[in-house]
């Protein structure tokens, strides 16, 4: 091997460039502050989102439209500046209690916003939760858990409980007139939940599930499930995936000819897919807590916003950052930036007021976890079309919460 | 099961196992010949992928973007080989996978630079997209059969091409005596980088023409690459002969493992690896380990 030569840049150089680099960037963000002299404290917003792999588009929309939210309120919150620290989850459940306490104890937030997954929830709630701070915000994660037996005074949920969105599209298949079906989901907490709920709504409603099929996550490979569900020939088939696995999984559905077969879900399952699905996602009916094209004045103004801010439509996602934002805004104003009035900031999170949300108005459960209204919609020409009200102001049941 | 419900079962694992050839192909053409464990075989999976998607957007064809996009991964393999792995080669294997362990997070957070972390589709081109029926209800994508088709002549070309040509036969070479070729005045570096870009051409080709059925989604370098190290262990490492078997018996595994006992169905590939290398730990084509 000929040796190589010594490259131009030594390292000397590069520790200049950095060095010059730090300086730089250290002086912009002091400026500002020069000039407020007694200036609070900025109010520390910890997040624990996944920007990396199969849920990134989530973490970016939640992330995104908080953000938006909070910058409408001129970036303060109770008067004091904000300051973001985020960490990329990596959808890692084992790395959850370490991400955790490095936000909680190094950084020490005064919220903590996240998950997207839930069996992170279920990880962050069971620290935050014993330590009563700090307040954590769950922009997403469904867990039932977290506002059932893990529920706390100091975790609230701006999203929905996994029960909420399934519950309904059970329901609506056994309406439809559909008396057996095949329920396929990811093998994972919120998959389980899902199909759980979905299952006791269609067998309560007249049903009969005559397979339960668990799919290892986050596997994509459908094939062998698809020509199951064939030969199975069930009158329906209810799933839930997410992401770019529901992407692949309605294409496979359709390409596998299983088209005559109806399918239904969670909204999830066509959640900002319907463009990348295409043809093939069209007539796919889906229970969730929003809809694209509800007409309520909230939210289009909240999807003319978040289109100019980001240059992407928003999706049920930002919905739920959104609304996130507007708890940690709301409840800091009536605080007047007092964080160190918890029972006062709990108490204000539990009257936040969502009358005008993009999803339509909701309120705070006991248990934290959002009272709304669920949709049932349908994929028509590529886009989300709301049908009607699948279920008026459904409250999860919270099994286990002390506080409900 | 009936027969014919165990017949498409079949095809379904044939034709995954295929896929799975053409990633794990070019893993243990590096693994093998090279030396280097290449962890960010997975990433040039997903970055042939993206190219593909985005070079669809602009010439509409998914055959021109493959001809297109193919060279494209060779020259960033043939790149990241000069510039990088090619000082390694002498460091034990350790320096190797740090660096193409870090390879993944350059080429992850490149892609989110370029491309975002939306998750896209390739549309099947018009004359493959039709379908073959096999049940009264269940029909068969005509576009799967021809990747089953590509993925067979690449696998006679990449025959002919190891043990007929001349660079075949100095790639062998080279592997097994690095100095002895050295000393017979062939430039073994050039040939190293001429084969690491193969392999991640090889790679990135099975992103393009698996992106109309798989998608194009962040993260999806990261799956296919664990499975295919456990191809390429199967089959024994540096055997194109063993990738093949071994990809069509990983993907019997996942097939029926997912079919006959789903509450396993993660656990069945493994446990096909663990009683291969029970029976044979060089893996079935693989040479012993000298």
């Amino acid at each position: 091997m000929k040796k190589i030569p010594e490259q131009g840049v030594s390292r000397r150089d590069l520790l200049k460039g950095a060095a010059a680099a730090t300086g730089l960037a250290a002086v912009s963000s002091v400026v500002p502050y020069r000039f407020a002299i007694g200036a609070q404290a900025p109010v520390k917003v910890g997040i624990l989102l996944p920007y990396s792999g199969t849920y990134a588009m989530l973490g970016n929309s939640i992330t995104d439209a908080m953000k938006m939210r909070i910058a409408a309120a001129g970036d303060m919150l109770g008067g004091r500046p904000v300051e973001y620290v985020a960490i990329d989850s990596e959808m890692s459940v084992p790395k959850a209690p370490q991400n955790t306490s490095k936000l909680v104890d190094k950084d020490q937030v005064d919220f903590l916003v996240g998950p997207v997954h839930s069996g992170i929830a279920a990880a962050m709630a069971k620290i935050v939760g014993a330590r009563k701070s700090p307040i954590m915000v769950v922009p997403n994660a469904g867990a039932n858990g977290v506002t059932g037996g893990l529920c706390a005074p100091n975790i609230f949920r701006t999203s929905f409980s996994n029960w909420q969105p399934a519950y309904p599209g059970g329901t609506v298949m056994a309406k439809d007139g559909h008396k057996t079906c095949v329920t396929i989901a990811w093998k994972y907490a919120a998959g389980r939940e899902m199909m759980d709920a979905g299952a006791d709504a269609f067998t309560k409603a007249g049903g009969k599930v005559i397979k339960d099929i668990e799919v290892p996550f986050p596997d994509v490979e459908f094939q062998a499930y698809l020509s199951e569900i064939a030969a199975l020939k069930p009158d329906a088939v209810f799933a839930f995936f997410s992401g770019g696995g529901a992407t692949k999984f309605i294409k496979d559905y359709a390409a596998a000819g299983l088209k005559s077969i109806p399918l239904y879900g969670p909204g999830f399952l066509t959640e900002g897919v319907e463009a990348a699905a295409g043809e093939a996602a069209e007539g796919i009916r889906t229970t969730l807590h929003y809809s694209a094209d509800l007409a309520s004045p909230g939210n289009v103004v909240f999807r003319g916003a978040y289109e100019k801010a980001t240059g992407r439509s928003a999706n049920v996602f930002a919905v739920q950052g959104y609304d996130a934002g507007s708890l940690i805004v709301q409840a800091m104003a009536a605080v007047k930036g007092d964080t160190g009035a918890t029972a006062d900031l709990i108490k204000a999170m539990e009257m936040a007021d969502f009358s005008d949300s993009p999803r339509g108005p909701w309120k705070m459960s006991k248990a934290h976890n959002p009272v709304q209204n669920i949709y049932l919609r349908e994929v028509r020409s590529g886009a989300q079309k709301y049908l009607s009200v699948a279920a008026e102001s459904l409250e999860d049941p919270a099994t286990g919460c002390k506080m409900a | 099961m009936d027969f014919s419900t165990f017949l498409i079962q079949l095809l379904n694992s044939v034709q995954y196992g295929f896929l799975l050839f053409l990633v794990a192909s070019g893993l243990t053409l590096v693994f093998g010949i090279m030396g280097i464990i290449n962890l960010a075989h997975g990433a040039f999976y997903m970055f042939g992928a993206y190219v593909v998607w985005w070079l669809v957007g602009y010439t509409g064809s998914l055959t021109l973007s493959i001809l297109l996009g193919v060279p494209l991964i060779m020259v960033l393999g043939y790149a990241i080989e000069r510039l990088a792995i090619a000082r390694l080669y002498q460091r034990d294997h350790l320096y190797q996978v740090l660096l193409t362990y870090g390879l993944i997070l350059i080429l992850n957070e490149c892609q989110k630079i370029f491309w975002g972390s939306n998750f896209y589709s390739v549309p099947i081109p018009g004359p493959l997209s039709g379908s073959i029926p096999l049940t009264e209800n269940q029909v068969y994508p005509v576009y799967r059969v021809f990747i089953s088709i590509v993925c067979m002549l690449l696998a006679a070309g990449m025959y002919l091409l190891i043990q007929k040509t001349r660079l075949g036969m100095t790639i062998r070479a080279g592997a097994s005596n690095r100095e002895m070729v050295q000393a017979l005045g062939i430039d073994i570096s050039r040939v190293f980088a001429i084969v690491f870009s193969l392999g991640a051409a090889l790679a990135g080709f099975a992103g393009m023409i698996g992106a109309p059925i798989s998608s194009v989604y962040p993260g999806m370098g990261d799956q296919i690459l664990i499975i295919s190290f456990v191809v390429v262990v199967i089959g024994g490492i540096g055997s194109i002969k063993g990738a093949f078997i071994g990809a069509m018996l990983i993907g019997l595994a996942d097939t029926f493992g997912k079919v006959l006992v789903p509450d396993f169905a993660s656990m069945a590939v493994y446990a096909t690896m663990a009683l291969i290398l029970l029976w044979r730990p060089q893996g079935l084509f693989g040479q012993t380990v000298h």
